[in-house]
């Protein structure tokens, strides 16, 4: 097997036994990127250097016996982490000369767990898309089909993942920029509980739906680098201050007697058929292993993608407001005055969906507006929760389709901005309730990757983790490769 | 224009900078005088990705005040943002506190001219943070921002529109710089900005019910800049009003060089602040055993005080007001008191003796040159006979020059009251006898001579007889 | 929810953002169709519901009293448009 179609655990094993060393297998994926990047666009800035030495430093560290558990597991992050020294975009031109001046806490969790990063990956400008068609730094391919979106906003990340030119990357899911770029490169995504990653150093889009998650080729490498990345952090006061599970330690657990939800309204209207039939197949596997479904409701979701256009955008709108070029970002040229300076530097440095967000969530917080608007889409959020916490009440997780369609041709959207967000229907309601939500590949149509999406309850990643790594111990979805990456070519099938 | 047809409203929102180490959301200093920038940290310049974490000293400070009030302290408080650019606010908004306030409530009594007193409400007080300095004269056509201030702790404190003269409202503002620098809630170092107040003023005519048109005169620093801030809006209200114009509601800058408040142009247009609670901070829940810690750990109030010292020492109201007005010479009386065991006595000579002299060499109580034991100490001798109050004085006046010890300096001076009769009795037997007229006259009915045998002996004793004892003992051997 | 030219003019002026003619134009169609999506909300009752802002209702853990942060000037700036002395420049603020 290639180097860069191992899981995890396996490179770890092959490190300690010298079967090659962190050098080789860094090497060896920026070799992969240097051939693709220039194809798939899935990385804005990679470190060659950097990268190299930290490998070298990974396999002294493990001649010498101290080297951290991860030492060595080459990663890429998507580029809303804050990274010192390497610049950090969030697809956006505002940022484009941007150097922080700290790490992301995730980043520096998993640095010091030993992992190394690649660079930073290609993304919808401050996280404001589906697609990925919204960054500065152009669109990202999915993959598997030439002209085809990744998704978004953490396309970069899925297709840098699916395309093996990294083993892991990190993303960010405000309204399900993890799961839907997971379901359509057919790899693993997870948020988890809205505060179990802690968003220091993470670029704000919307703060109270923001979370940070792995995005993986298997629900097992997912719980590896899910353990590192959680935990309370003093510096993000809404972080959850609880012990973090460990992961890893349950995958194992036996699907006997689990109970699993599927909300009705997510099935039939709007659903490509591929996608219906493919959760069927995938319910008959989670019966056959001992798991009972049944049918739960979700009214108020019809509400989540209202609700979600009004909060994202309001708080967008303040997030967004210290873009001002004064203490960094980009500055217009020769302003004639503060009003100018201010208002040209925002104009051209945001792109057209960041500033139409903008617009919308000032107009939604303006005087005369927040009750119908913010405060009422506050409450249906509330009543979000209130269903799921229902919900949760008869069964153990919930399941359904990630997305509403595979992916779609670049371009083919753009001039729907309603149906572009309608592409995040079934994601937003987890984000709105802050509930822990996975996708995982479950089949192809036409080529293209399927997700199911699994949803649990309230600080229960480990279900989400076990059901989805079970499903991985029967099935064959995750290990499949695009062809044109892989040196072997695993031929994507229908059948499991 | 006459001031004698209109009534004038006063609302006052003072920004008090909270005493504390480091900012309200950030771990940088608050430290004053730092170079420029210095001091501004990634949360404070509103980095990309950086989150604020709340203070807890801010909370226990707000409590404080909002107790030193009477107020009502919010179990739970929410911080919000308020939208608007300027280059001094970094993140383009600034987390304030508007539905959710920590303190809301509470009054004042202010004393006034003639010993008039009168209670002013409180509207709110809420934690905010202070926006950084903008610099306009030092760089040619350009402005320098110092965001050193940026995230330093702010309590706004809001009154109710209840004072009717800049007399009242320099009255309420002094009052609270006092409040706020006596319960350690702020340094009240108001050359360095740590009490700053907008005086929000109108005028109506004298049978009108609602308040008039108001305008915010913004940031003045000084008790005088306010009263002459309030002073000149009252007058340019007025004749306004009295040639038919209209008063615009708006804000105002106090220009100190030429006198006179003008509308402030970068804010000209109405803005809209877009609040919303802060995202990136929860709700704060306090508990009763929160507030009950921070109550015990308060200095005691001054009314709570003097009023203690009237039913605990039996002082007069004057004596027990003036002792409580400062905790540094409360303090010295209440040790004074445990000392000496008399706190009348005590209050008087720390009255008559002590501040006589502090005033008279402008010295605070804390520079006295007698400590508080000594003072004790010496009153305790005149208490139990020891030393006549006159020697008393003496005393005091040598440990005023800098003498260390009563004790000492009276044994070295012998300077011990003479009350032991054994010792007294052939002195008084000796005079009685070298004065046979004045013993016959005396008791032939002219009672007034006592005073000659007293001074008689009182000199050959260089005042150290105890003046009771010799009163006594000559009663005796006068009356057989 | 129709969205005018006067609309978006005001909510431009408050998010700071140019907006010429044609974007305007742009801004009209876009915003109108949002906030037409926005509206469904208006359909579902949420009388006496408490809104909310944190997905966990959680309570705010408070920070110690202590200077952490030290003087990283030089390095913050280098991130920075314009600065001289050690303050951020900007174009004249008249007051
Ligand atoms: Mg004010
Ligand atoms: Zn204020």
């Amino acid at each position: 097997m290639s180097l860069h179609e191992k899981s995890i655990a396996e490179i770890v094993a092959a490190l300690d036994s010298k079967k090659f060393s962190c050098r080789e297998l860094v090497s060896h994926h920026l070799d992969r990127i240097t051939e693709a990047n220039g194809y798939l666009n899935a990385y804005i800035t990679v470190d060659r250097e950097k990268a190299l030495t930290q490998a070298d430093a990974m396999d002294k560290a493990r001649a010498s016996g101290n080297a951290p558990i991860l030492a060595g597991i080459p990663i890429a992050h998507k580029d809303i982490f804050c990274t010192k020294d390497i610049k950090t975009s969030a697809g956006s031109r505002m940022l484009d000369n941007f150097i922080a001046p700290y790490d992301a806490t995730i980043v520096s969790k998993l640095k010091a767990a030993g992992t190394i990063s690649l660079g930073k990956t290609n993304m919808d400008e401050f996280a404001m898309g589906s697609s990925n068609e919204n960054s500065y730094y152009g669109p990202v391919t999915n993959p598997w089909r030439k002209d085809y979106i990744p998704g978004g906003s953490s396309g970069g990340s899925a297709a840098a993942v699916a395309a093996r030119l990294c083993v892991a990357a990190t993303g960010t899911d405000t309204g399900g920029s993890i799961r839907q770029p997971a379901a359509m490169c057919g790899i693993t995504g997870i948020k988890p509980t809205y505060g179990r990653i802690s968003r220091w150093g993470m670029i704000a889009y919307a703060s109270s739906l923001d979370q940070a998650g792995p995005l993986t080729r298997s629900a097992e490498d997912a719980a590896i680098l899910l353990e590192v990345m959680s935990g309370f952090d003093p510096k993000d006061s809404t972080s959850l201050n609880r012990q973090v599970p460990l992961f890893t330690q349950s995958l194992n657990n036996s699907l006997k007697g689990l109970k699993i939800g599927f909300c009705k309204e997510h099935f039939g209207k709007g659903l490509s058929s591929d996608i219906e039939n493919a959760i069927d197949i995938a319910i008959k596997q989670f019966e056959s292993a001992g798991a009972s479904i049944q049918e739960i409701e979700l009214p108020s979701s019809k509400f989540a993608i209202p609700a979600y256009y009004v909060i994202a955008p309001a708080e967008a709108s303040a997030n967004l407001s210290r873009y001002d070029g004064v203490r960094f970002g980009h500055r217009c040229e020769n302003p004639v005055d503060l009003a100018d300076m201010y208002r040209r530097s925002r104009s051209e440095g945001f792109g057209k969906e960041v500033k139409q967000r903008i617009m919308v969530g000032s107009f939604a917080l303006s005087a005369g507006y927040y009750d119908a608007y913010y405060r009422k889409a506050q409450q249906i959020r509330r009543l979000i929760k209130n269903d799921f916490l229902a919900a949760f009440e008869s069964v153990d997780l919930i399941i359904g389709p990630t997305t509403p369609s595979t992916a779609f041709k670049i371009g083919e959207k753009s001039d729907d901005q309603i149906e572009m967000y309608l592409q995040d229907i079934y994601t937003i309601t987890s984000n709105l309730a802050g509930l822990p939500a996975a996708s995982i590949p479950i089949g192809f149509s036409k080529g293209l990757p399927i997700g199911l999406q699994i949803i649990g309850n309230y600080y229960d990643e480990a279900s989400i983790l076990n059901l989805a790594h079970q499903y991985q111990q029967e099935t064959n979805w995750h290990k499949m490769s695009p062809t044109a990456f892989s040196l072997e070519g695993i031929q994507p099938s229908i059948k499991p | 224009m006459s001031r004698s047809d209109w009534q004038v409203d006063i609302g006052l929102e003072l920004h008090v900078q909270l005493l504390t180490n480091s900012k309200i959301f950030s771990g940088a200093s608050t430290q004053f005088g730092a170079s420029p920038n210095s001091q501004a940290c990634a949360v404070d310049l509103g980095l990309p990705g950086v989150l604020p974490v709340v203070n807890e000293a801010v909370y226990e400070k707000a409590v404080t005040f909002g107790l030193g009030i009477g107020a009502i302290i919010n179990k739970r408080s929410v911080f919000d943002r308020k939208n608007y650019f300027y280059p001094d606010s970094p993140k383009g908004y600034q987390i304030t506190q508007l539905n959710y306030p920590i303190v809301e409530g509470g009054k004042i009594e202010i004393s006034l001219k003639k010993g008039k007193t009168k209670i002013v409400n409180v509207t709110r007080a809420h934690l905010e943070e202070d926006a950084g300095k903008s610099i306009h004269d030092q760089f040619h056509g350009q402005t320098g921002i110092d965001l050193n201030r940026a995230g330093t702790p702010l309590l706004e404190i809001v009154s109710e529109p209840e004072m009717k003269s800049s007399e009242e409202a320099v009255a309420y503002a002094k009052y609270m710089h006092q409040l706020v620098t006596y319960l350690g809630v702020s340094d009240g170092e108001m050359s360095q900005g740590s009490l700053r107040c907008d005086a929000n003023v109108s005028v109506r005519r004298l049978d009108d019910e609602t308040l008039g048109i108001r305008t915010e005169t913004k940031n003045l620093n000084s008790f005088r800049f306010l009263e002459r801030a309030i002073e000149f809006e009252i007058d340019r209200q007025i004749t306004a009003l009295e040639s038919g114009e209209s008063i615009q509601q708006e804000t105002r800058l106090y220009d100190s060089i030429r006198d006179e408040t003008r509308p402030m142009r970068s804010k000209e247009t109405a803005t809209d602040y877009r609040y919303f609670p802060e995202p990136d901070l929860l709700p704060v829940e306090i508990d009763d055993e929160y507030i009950d810690i921070i109550r015990k750990q308060m200095p005691e109030l001054t009314e709570h005080k003097s009023e203690r010292f009237m039913v605990e020492y039996d002082l007069n109201n004057a004596d027990a007001k003036l002792l409580a007005s400062d905790t540094a010479l409360a303090d010295y009386f209440e040790e004074v008191t445990g000392i000496s065991g008399d706190s009348k006595l005590s209050a008087n000579w720390i009255r008559v003796e002590l501040m006589a002299r502090l005033n008279r060499d402008s010295i605070s109580i804390k520079g006295s040159p007698i400590p508080a034991t000594e003072t004790g100490y010496l009153i305790s001798l005149i208490k139990n006979q020891s030393i006549s109050g006159k020697i008393a004085k003496t005393v005091f006046e040598a440990l005023w020059q800098g003498e260390s010890s009563a004790q000492k300096y009276i044994e070295d001076n012998n300077l011990t009251q003479v009350s032991d009769s054994k010792e007294l009795e052939p002195l008084i037997d000796s005079i009685l006898a070298n004065n046979p007229k004045q013993v016959e006259q005396y008791r032939a009915g002219k009672t007034k001579l006592m005073g000659f045998f007293v001074g008689q002996i009182m000199k050959e004793t260089k005042g150290k007889a105890n003046p009771q004892q010799v009163n006594e003992l000559l009663n005796q051997k006068l009356n057989l | 929810m129709i969205v005018d030219k006067d609309v978006v003019k005001d909510i431009a002026a408050l998010a700071l953002l140019e907006i010429t003619p044609e974007i305007a134009e742009e801004y009209i169609t876009s915003m109108s169709q949002i906030l037409t999506l926005v509206e469904q909300m208006q359909s579902i009752n949420t009388d006496g519901v408490e809104p909310m802002s944190n997905p966990l209702d959680g309570i705010q853990k408070l920070r110690l009293d202590q200077v952490t942060e030290g003087d990283q000037r030089v390095y913050f700036q280098e991130n920075a448009p314009s600065t001289s002395e050690g303050f951020y420049l900007v174009p004249r603020v008249i007051e």
